[in-house]
């Protein structure tokens, strides 16, 4: 049974065993608007917690996306190569991001759950 | 703190209208206004160019410029052809500094029957461009701002029919022609120009008429409101360029590519600001030229990005960038060494410290739909 939880600059990370899959939420393409290109990490790429390991850009700006979680990046969603717009379309399924295997299960457990989430969502 | 400065904040006639349509709203030159509606940038930009699109540009700065001979006065800081301006008619002109850098981009407009000149200046400039245009032209033009005045622009393919409908003369009009005319029963100044590269219109009215006329606009099956987000994707496929990004202060009308709206007449009489040094540079060439890129993948090079030759060397930087939803590609323009700025020569674009080959191209990147007649 995977578990997801979320962070403080809008991703989710799903955890099934030791294999963690990020995206962004609703709120940060909604908030980005139409996705255009993504940019990914390639796989073998070491990430760690807070560091820079994606690009999305809209129409308007390039955001850049930080690991919430570290860990060796197993896979990257390569059909966001010809179809961004699955971003906007499906955020939290379709349009997940990387897979990583995580290092330490600590820092999955130090992100917020969706009702954190939502919560922070609407003070923010 | 960024509630006061929210309030601090200028508002268009159309501001309350913005937020019942479900308008984005960010700060833009000082005013509070729509980057998106709820339909989204995409479609938004798709829609102008297949239909039409309705903008708020009520933040641009209008003034009309009276006086014994106020065209020949505006020659004093334009290159531009104003004295052979005909009745009816518009222009894209510059504005200089004495250096011969840009001040600024308007349009002038000569109204049928009229004495005085329409000027439409940018938004983030019109104060400095209005303080230096008075000063001046002291004892020889007056000029006076129209802060009461709102612009719209309706643009795209579809736009003269959903226009005729409300202000039938509007047809008769072809491209950068201007008349005084009722739009939904209320007076207007329209012209045929635009900033998308589309067929279009541009409509002045009172603050008050604003709203009314907008709505009139609205409710036609062809026309959606599109927010700044947009009209700067349409008008970079245009070619067209936004001033303080890729002309201002530092660049001059040669390295632009603007030397198309230097009037043939000015050429030989010169008498605008630095003209000795514009002149040499037509003849002689810059050592720079503003040019339009296409990168061969997928990755947009915003503003400020490198441009570097083959072997690595910095040759120029981005100055608009983005991403064309009509070529589903992106494109950029910028400056470059003379050397490079041929068609078809092969750069690199220096994206987060990667190379991205990308070649020099012609502008507009999508054909321009203008109704010349």
């Amino acid at each position: 049974m995977s578990d997801v939880r979320y962070s403080d600059q809008h991703e989710w990370v799903r955890l099934d065993g030791d294999v963690a899959t990020v995206g962004i939420t609703q709120f940060a393409a909604e908030q980005l608007g139409d996705v255009v290109y993504v940019e990914l990490p390639d796989a073998g790429h070491q990430v760690g917690k807070g560091a820079e390991a994606a690009v999305v850009e809209s129409v308007k700006a390039a955001s850049e996306v930080y690991a919430p979680i570290g860990g060796e990046v197993i896979e990257a969603n390569r059909a966001l190569a010809d179809d961004p717009a699955k971003v906007n379309a499906d955020p939290e399924g379709e349009g997940w991001f990387f897979k990583v295997k995580i290092a330490d299960a600590g820092e999955f457990a130090a992100l917020m759950t969706r009702a954190q989430y939502d919560a922070f969502v609407k003070e923010h | 703190m960024a509630e006061i400065a929210d309030t601090d904040l200028k508002k268009t006639p159309l501001h309350a209208l913005h937020l019942e349509l479900g308008a984005k709203m960010v700060p833009f030159a000082g005013y509070d206004m729509p980057v998106q509606y709820p339909t989204g940038i995409l479609k938004e930009h798709l829609h102008t160019r297949a239909a039409a699109g309705l903008f708020d540009v009520s933040h641009m700065g209008q003034a009309f410029l009276s006086g014994n001979d106020p065209a020949r006065a505006l020659e004093l800081l334009t290159p531009t052809d104003v004295v052979g301006l005909g009745e009816g008619r518009q222009r894209y002109a510059l504005l200089l500094n004495d250096c011969g850098t840009i001040k600024d981009d308007f349009m002038v407009a000569r109204l049928n029957g009229e004495a005085a000149l329409y000027l439409v200046v940018n938004a983030a400039t019109k104060d400095s461009d209005f303080a230096y245009i008075a000063e001046r032209l002291k004892g020889l033009a007056k000029l006076v701002p129209q802060p009461d005045r709102a612009l719209l622009a309706l643009q795209g393919p579809k736009a003269e029919a959903a226009l005729a409908r409300h202000a039938p003369d509007a047809a008769s009009l072809a491209f950068m022609q201007v008349s005084r005319m009722d739009v939904a029963g209320r007076p207007a100044i329209v012209g045929r120009t635009g900033y998308t590269g589309e067929d279009g219109y541009e409509i002045s009215m009172a603050a008050e008429d604003a709203e009314p006329i907008a709505r009139a606009l609205l409710a036609e099956p062809e026309v959606v409101p599109i927010g700044l987000g947009a009209r700067d994707s349409l008008r970079l496929e245009a070619g067209l360029c936004l001033y303080g990004h890729d002309i201002d202060e530092t660049t001059d009308p040669v390295e632009a590519n603007l030397v198309w709206s230097i009037g043939k007449r000015r050429k030989i009489e010169k008498g605008f600001p630095a003209a000795e040094k514009i002149m040499d540079a037509v003849l002689n060439g810059a050592r720079r030229r503003r040019v339009g890129l296409k990168p061969e993948g997928k990755a947009p090079a915003r503003e400020g990005t490198e441009i570097a030759d083959r072997t690595g060397r910095v040759i120029g930087r981005v100055t608009s960038g983005g991403f064309s939803p009509t070529l589903n590609a992106p494109i950029a323009m910028g400056y470059v060494e003379a050397a490079y700025a041929d068609d078809g020569t092969e750069v690199n674009l220096i994206v987060r410290g990667k190379a991205c080959a990308a070649r020099v191209v012609p502008m507009p990147f999508v054909p321009n739909g203008y109704k010349r007649k």
